[in-house]
C-alpha cells in the first residue's frame, strides 16, 4: 500500500514539477539578436521592411492583426470584432478600448487612420503602402490625388469601417509591422524616431546604432499578466561566427543558424537539444525571362527542372537546411498541396523536351545570382555543369543583392536566381502571377497565362471559402506545370534557443519575430 | 607656425572636395538606388515621386553644387534611410569609434615600441627573434579570425571579458576589439622601431657619443630614441588614417556602434548623404591626423622649420 502511496505522491511531485517548470516566470531579461546586417535601418518602422528590423518592432508596436504561429493565420489584435458586409468588401473593426501608447494616451480610431494615411504619403514611399492599397481610395492618396483614405471611415472612438477594393482576408495585410499604429499627435512630432512610442508589450528605452535596442516592460500592455520579462535587448549581430560565441558562452538566447552551423549543432549533443526549426514562407527558385527566346518554350522551362538534381544541392551545398520545392505555394503555406511531387532528376527527359522545343544542342543564357550562400552564386555554380550536361550553357553575372532586387523589378535579366515570400497568404503569393500585376510588383518573369489568370479571377470573385481554396490550388499546380522558375526550396529557418528561454513560437513567415510578451525566462538564466 | 597650419587646413579643402566628388560620381554611376532597397513594389509614379523628393531627379552637377552648398554651411543632409541628419547619425557613432581606434593604437604603442626597441638593442637573440615572429605573425593575422580567436579564448574558455557589444562603453568591452584592430600596427611598429633604432645606433652622432664617454643608456635615451621617433610619428600617422578604414570589420564582428558599419551599411543601402557624410569624417580624421603629426615633428626636432 505505501507503495503505492509513494508512486502515487512520485507521479504527483513530478507532474507538479512540470506544471511549474510550465507556469511563466515573471521577470528576468530577453536576450535576443538581430542577425541581417550591422545596423537597424530606423526606429521608424513605416520606413523599412527589413526582416531585421520588424525582430525589435514586435517588441515597440502593434497592428490591427497579428500572426498567430500556432493556428497559422493573422489573428485580430488591436481590434476585438470584425464585422464583414458590403459583399465581403467592408470590414467594420470595433477597436479594443485598453490599448494604451507608451506615453499613456488610449488608442482610438484616429490613430488608425492617420497610420494607414502616413503609410500612403506617395512621397516617402512606405513600404507599407503595399497592403494599405487594398484599401479604397488609399492610391488615390499615394499618388497624390486625395488627402484622406476615402475607404476609412470613424464611426466612434473605438469603430472605423474600411472599405476595401477586393475581396481578401485584411488579416494577411495588416498584420505586419509596417504597418503598425502610430499615436498620431506624438507620431508627427520631430523627436518621434528618436525616442519612438508604440502600443506593444515593451517601451523604448535606448538605441545604441550598430549595437543594440533595450526595451522594459509596458505595464498597462493591454493582455493580463502580459509581457512576462522585465526588460527586452536586442543585440546587433550580423556575423554567424560571433553569434556562435556568445550563444555558447550563454551570452544572448537566441542565434539563427545559417547551413554549416546548422550541421555542426546538429552533430553537437550538449546543442542539439537548443534547436528550432520551421519551414518559412519564402521560396528559392530561378526565374525565367519569357521574352528571350528559348525560355518562352514551356518544354524549356521544364527542361531546366528535369535538368537539375535538387535533392543533391538542397543535401551537400544548403546542408539540409531547406524543403525540396514541389511548387510555388511553400509547406507552411494554408493551401499547400501534399500530393504534388517535385520535377525529378532526369537529364534524359530534359534532352528530348529540349529536342522537341527545337534545341537538341542547348542553347546559352545569362544567369544573374547575387552572392547569397542558400540562394545564390555557390548554387548557380553547382548548377551550370548539370545543365551543361544536357547541353544548356550558362554564364554567370554577379550583382549585390540590393542590385538583383532592381535587375528582377525591371526585366533586365535573362535568368536570375532569388529568394520570394510566397505567404502566408495564398492568393497573394500566387497574384504574383497573374498578367494584370506589373512586373516592377512582383510578376517578376512577366508571367502571363489566360487559364491562370482566369482562376486567379475565379478565386478573387468566390465567397465560398473552400472553393476560393480549390480554385488558388488549381492555380498553383497550373504555375508548376508552366514551369516560370526552377523550383528549388523553400527555406527552413533554424535558430537556436537557450534552453531556459520559453514560449518560442514557430512563426512561418519569419522565425526571429516573436510575439515578445509570450515570451518568458526561467530562473536557470544567466539574465534574471 | 600658425601660417604653417593655416596654409595645411587651406590644403585640405582641395581634398575633401575632391572626395566629395568622387564618391558623387561613383554613386552616379554604381546600379542600385534607395527607392529600389525601400520598397518591393513601389508604382512607377510613386517612385517619380520619391526621386523629385530626395532631388535624385536632377542631373549630377546639380545635386554636387547644392550639397556642396549645404557643406559649406556646416549640413551634411538627411539620411535617405532613417530621415535623420546625417550629422546626428556620425555624433552618435563618432566617440565609439574614437574609443576604438585610440585603444588600438594605445596598444600598439605600448607594446610594438618597446618590442622594437628591444629586438634593437639585442640584434639576433632570442628577444629579437621571438619579437620579430611575433611581428610578422601580428601582420599576417585577419582581424576577422584574430577576433574570432580572441572571443574564444578570452570569452568563452577564460570567461574574462564579454564576446561582444558595447555595453556601458567601459573597458570590459573595449579590450578585444582594441586588442583586434591594434595587433596588425602594434606589428608594424615593432617592425618600423627595430629598422629605425638598428640604423641609428650605427650614425655617427651615436659613435660620437659613445667616444666621448656617455653612458649606453643616455646614448640611447637622447640620441636614438629621440632621432627613431620622427620614423615612429609617421608610421603612427599612417597607422591611424589606416586604422579608421579598418574599423568596420572589427566593429561588425564585435557589434560594435561605430562609423564603419554605418559606412557599409549605407553603401548596400545607397543611402548617399550618409555615406557621404561618412567619407568627409574619415578623410578629416586622416587629414587631422597628419596635421598632428607634421606638427609633433617641429616639437621632436626642432631643427625641421615649418619653412
Amino acid at each position: 500500500m505505501f507503495r503505492v502511496v509513494a508512486i502515487v505522491a512520485g507521479l504527483g511531485l513530478a507532474f507538479a514539477a512540470a506544471a511549474e517548470a510550465q507556469t511563466p516566470r515573471k521577470g528576468g531579461t530577453i536576450r535576443m539578436t538581430a542577425p541581417y546586417g550591422s545596423s537597424f535601418t530606423s526606429l521608424d518602422i513605416h520606413t523599412t521592411q527589413r526582416a531585421q528590423d520588424e525582430i525589435y518592432a514586435k517588441a515597440l508596436h502593434r497592428s490591427l492583426y497579428t500572426w498567430n504561429s500556432a493556428e497559422g493565420k493573422p489573428v485580430l489584435e488591436l481590434a476585438r470584432e470584425d464585422v464583414v458586409s458590403g459583399g465581403g468588401l467592408v470590414h467594420t473593426f470595433k477597436l479594443r478600448d485598453d490599448a494604451y501608447f507608451h506615453n499613456g494616451r488610449k488608442m482610438t480610431a484616429d490613430d488608425v487612420i492617420w497610420s494607414y494615411n502616413r503609410i500612403m504619403d506617395g512621397t516617402k514611399a512606405y513600404p507599407g503602402a503595399r497592403y494599405v492599397r487594398v484599401i479604397e481610395g488609399a492610391a488615390a492618396v499615394e499618388k497624390g490625388q486625395a488627402k484622406d483614405i476615402s475607404g476609412l471611415k470613424k464611426i466612434d472612438d473605438f469603430t472605423i469601417e474600411m472599405k476595401l477594393t477586393e475581396k481578401v482576408d485584411p488579416g494577411f495585410y495588416f498584420f505586419t509591422a509596417l504597418t503598425s499604429i502610430y499615436p498620431a499627435d506624438e507620431a508627427a512630432k520631430e523627436g518621434f524616431i528618436q525616442s519612438p512610442i508604440g502600443l506593444g508589450p515593451f517601451k523604448f528605452v535606448e538605441h545604441v546604432p550598430g549595437s543594440r535596442i533595450v526595451l522594459e516592460r509596458w505595464d498597462r500592455f493591454y493582455k493580463p499578466g502580459k509581457p512576462y520579462a522585465d526588460k527586452v535587448t536586442v543585440s546587433i549581430m550580423g556575423e554567424a561566427a560571433a553569434r556562435d560565441v556568445a550563444f555558447r558562452n550563454k551570452e544572448i538566447d537566441t542565434s539563427v543558424l545559417g547551413p554549416a552551423q546548422y550541421v555542426a549543432y546538429q552533430s553537437d549533443a550538449d546543442l542539439k537539444g537548443t534547436i528550432v526549426e520551421v519551414a518559412e514562407v519564402f521560396t528559392r527558385y530561378m526565374g525565367m525571362n519569357t521574352s528571350f527566346k528559348p525560355f518562352a518554350d514551356k518544354r524549356v522551362r521544364q527542361a531546366i527542372n528535369y535538368a537539375i538534381d535538387t535533392d543533391l544541392i538542397i543535401n551537400k551545398l544548403v546542408k539540409g537546411k531547406a524543403y525540396r520545392a514541389t511548387s510555388w505555394l511553400p509547406l507552411t503555406s494554408p493551401l499547400y498541396d501534399k500530393t504534388m511531387k517535385p520535377y525529378a532528376y532526369d537529364p534524359a527527359k530534359a534532352k528530348q523536351l529540349l529536342a522537341e522545343a527545337g534545341y537538341p544542342n542547348g542553347f546559352e543564357f545569362e544567369w544573374t545570382t547575387s552572392q547569397n550562400e542558400s540562394w545564390g552564386l555557390p548554387i548557380v555554380t553547382a548548377v551550370i555543369p548539370m545543365l551543361d550536361k544536357v547541353g544548356i550553357k550558362a554564364k554567370v553575372k554577379q550583382v549585390e543583392t540590393a542590385v538583383l532586387a532592381e535587375v528582377v523589378r525591371s526585366g533586365d535579366y535573362q535568368a536570375f536566381i532569388y529568394s520570394q515570400q510566397t505567404g502566408p497568404d495564398p492568393q497573394a503569393a500566387l497574384k504574383c502571377f497573374h498578367s494584370s500585376t506589373p512586373q516592377s510588383a512582383c510578376n517578376y518573369m512577366n508571367f502571363k497565362n489566360a487559364d491562370f489568370d482566369k482562376l486567379m479571377d475565379e478565386a478573387g470573385q468566390a465567397d465560398d471559402v473552400a472553393k476560393r481554396g480549390q480554385l488558388l490550388q488549381k492555380a498553383n499546380a497550373l504555375l508548376y506545370d508552366e514551369a516560370p522558375v526552377w523550383f528549388f526550396n523553400y527555406n527552413k529557418a533554424v535558430m537556436a534557443v537557450q534552453p531556459w528561454l520559453h514560449g518560442v513560437q514557430l512563426n512561418a513567415t519569419e522565425l526571429t519575430h516573436q510575439n515578445v510578451e509570450d515570451l518568458w525566462v526561467d530562473e536557470t538564466s544567466p539574465a534574471k | 607656425m600658425l601660417s604653417f597650419l593655416i596654409r595645411r587646413l587651406l590644403q585640405t579643402v582641395p581634398t575633401v572636395l575632391a572626395v566629395v566628388l568622387l564618391v558623387f560620381v561613383l554613386f552616379s554611376v554604381v546600379p542600385g538606388s534607395i527607392v529600389s532597397t525601400m520598397s518591393d513594389d513601389s508604382d512607377p509614379q510613386v517612385e517619380l515621386r520619391m526621386k523629385q523628393q530626395l532631388g535624385l531627379d536632377q542631373p549630377v552637377y546639380m545635386r554636387f553644387g547644392a550639397y556642396v552648398a549645404r557643406l559649406a554651411a556646416g549640413d551634411l543632409g538627411a539620411s535617405f534611410r532613417t530621415r535623420e541628419p546625417v550629422t546626428t547619425m556620425i555624433a552618435k557613432r563618432a566617440w565609439p569609434t574614437l574609443q576604438l581606434i585610440f585603444a588600438s593604437m594605445a596598444f600598439a604603442v605600448l607594446l610594438g615600441v618597446p618590442l622594437g626597441f628591444i629586438a634593437a638593442l639585442r640584434p639576433g637573440s632570442l628577444v629579437d627573434t621571438v619579437s620579430m615572429v611575433l611581428a610578422v605573425s601580428g601582420l599576417s593575422l585577419a582581424k576577422f579570425w584574430l577576433g574570432l580567436l580572441l572571443m574564444y579564448l578570452f570569452a568563452l574558455k577564460l570567461g574574462w571579458l564579454p564576446s561582444f557589444g558595447y555595453g556601458d562603453g567601459g573597458l570590459k568591452y573595449l579590450i578585444l576589439p582594441a586588442v583586434t584592430l591594434g595587433v596588425s600596427p602594434m606589428a608594424l611598429l615593432a617592425r618600423t622601431t627595430r629598422a629605425a633604432v638598428l640604423e641609428i645606433m650605427t650614425a655617427d652622432f651615436v659613435r660620437t657619443a659613445r667616444s666621448k664617454g656617455m653612458s649606453e643608456t643616455r646614448v640611447v635615451k637622447w640620441h636614438v630614441m629621440r632621432n627613431a621617433l620622427v620614423l615612429i610619428l609617421t608610421t603612427m600617422g599612417l597607422q591611424f588614417g589606416a586604422l579608421m578604414g579598418q574599423t568596420v570589420v572589427v566593429e561588425k564582428l564585435f557589434s560594435w556602434p561605430g562609423i564603419g558599419s554605418l559606412l557599409v551599411d549605407s553603401v548596400l543601402q545607397r543611402d548617399i548623404p550618409a555615406v557621404q557624410g561618412s567619407i568627409l569624417v574619415v578623410v578629416l580624421f586622416f587629414l587631422a591626423i597628419n596635421l598632428l603629426i607634421d606638427v609633433l615633428y617641429g616639437v621632436i626636432d626642432p631643427r625641421i622649420r615649418y619653412a
